[in-house]
């Protein structure tokens, strides 16, 4: 990857210059939605307790959002002002519903694991502000971007979380045991109250690394 | 199923359960408005009221869609009741107080999108509960939600006044106390039975 980018600089260059690019990449680190604008908690929280459930959830809440988002930004003259939200909340229910039938479809032990969390992708804050503050004023191809990058960011933040929750606390990745035997696990971290001391202790990584930003 | 009392229901709901410590819902008000006491509690009132309303409807609702068979629309009737109930509620606030309406601002529509209620209308519909355990199921999810609001509400308050390093202030602070609140109510675990 390094290598491909020195030889090219010229070219990544030109192309992270592109106003289109910014709407791809803002997502990912900059505005990230999990560690910069804080949206969408409850289901990073709440199924992040396995890097499995955690890259599922993050991979559903990507599809819904770049559905939405299409169709919000295709429909953004057609919507009358007054019943936009009531609008866009039944466009993310809709696809929710496929996304929560076609889970069921592929893999019924993930779907049981992740219970009535794929429901809940409709009220995830994330989409609904996605919607009302970008898809609603751009175009279909700013939009497609937009939620690309939102939800790539979504779901690395959410795998973060999920990998640090299940190697300490099952001690083991994606299944995988990862430590001898007579490793003692750290039960509270698949517990309600290490997801709260993950996400705070990633959050101050994050705090850190701008701090020191800004200083430098 | 087997048969649930209903102080049990409502001690699992409120205590064991809590909805914002134990299932991460309605994080969202949680984070934003336990900033001061008198909010919280107002929103805490409003959020119960809407989550009694809609889980009865959720619960005529359901039954209605298994007649006629067509549960794939549960969730979009369920949010579109939840979202109506909202519309009233901050109908009814806004002619009766307008103090009120005006100190809860944003954060009223906003009640649309928590988690929180739309959990209850989904979590009593999967346990199978009939409609006086779904009634008070929603009670004690509320009177949880509200407690879990204002005690960290009054934590808040107090750590306006210390000193505490810049990198930790915000979101990560409050993240922190709710993670050592989360573990003190895991002592409520076996409650109720």
């Amino acid at each position: 990857m390094s290598k491909t980018r020195t030889e090219n600089s010229g070219f990544w260059d030109k192309l992270a210059n592109q106003p289109s690019t910014d709407e791809f990449i803002k997502g990912l680190w900059r505005d990230n939605p999990v560690f910069v604008q804080v949206l969408g908690m409850c289901p990073v929280l709440a199924v992040s307790n396995t890097a499995e459930n955690a890259l599922a959830m993050g991979l559903a809440t990507t599809f819904v959002l770049l559905m939405s988002n299409i169709l919000v930004s295709s429909l953004r003259r057609f919507i009358p002002k007054q019943v936009r939200i009531a609008s866009y909340i039944l466009i993310i229910a809709t696809f929710v519903t496929m996304t929560d039938y076609a889970i069921q479809a592929i893999s019924v032990d993930l779907h049981k694991s992740l219970g009535a969390f794929i429901s809940l992708i409709v009220v995830n804050c994330l989409i609904l502000s996605r919607a009302e503050a970008f898809a609603s004023k751009n175009n279909i191809w700013r939009s497609f971007l937009d939620a690309l990058g939102m939800g790539i960011g979504f779901t690395f933040a959410l795998f973060c979380l999920g990998a640090v929750r299940e190697i300490l606390g099952n001690g083991s990745f994606f299944g995988w045991m990862l430590f001898p035997d007579n490793f003692q696990e750290w039960i509270v971290m698949i517990l309600p109250a290490g997801g709260f001391f993950t996400l705070a202790i990633w959050l101050l990584i994050f705090n850190a690394f701008k701090a020191r930003k800004a200083r430098s | 199923m087997k048969e649930e009392s209903l102080w049990y229901i409502f001690i699992n709901a409120s205590l064991v359960n809590n909805f914002v410590l134990a299932y991460f819902l309605g994080i969202c008000p949680f984070l934003g408005v336990s900033g001061k006491m008198e909010t919280a509690t107002k929103m805490g009132g409003a959020v119960s009221f809407v989550m009694l309303i809609s889980s009865l409807c959720a619960y005529g609702l359901h039954s209605l869609l298994v007649a006629v068979n067509a549960p794939f629309l549960q969730l979009i009737s369920y949010i579109v009741v939840i979202a109506s109930t909202v519309q009233l509620v901050e109908m009814f606030i806004k002619k009766m107080s307008p103090t009120l309406f005006r100190a809860l601002g944003i954060f009223l529509p906003l009640i649309t999108t928590n988690c929180a209620i739309l959990g209850v209308a989904l979590f009593q519909t999967n346990k199978g509960y009939g409609l006086l355990e779904s009634f008070v199921y929603a009670l004690g999810a509320g009177a949880g939600f509200t407690l879990a609001l204002i005690l960290i509400a009054g934590l808040r308050e107090q750590l306006n006044f210390a000193d505490v390093p810049n990198t930790v202030k915000g979101t990560a602070l409050t993240l922190l106390i709710a993670g050592i609140l989360s573990l003190s109510f895991m002592g409520f675990a076996g409650l109720g039975t």
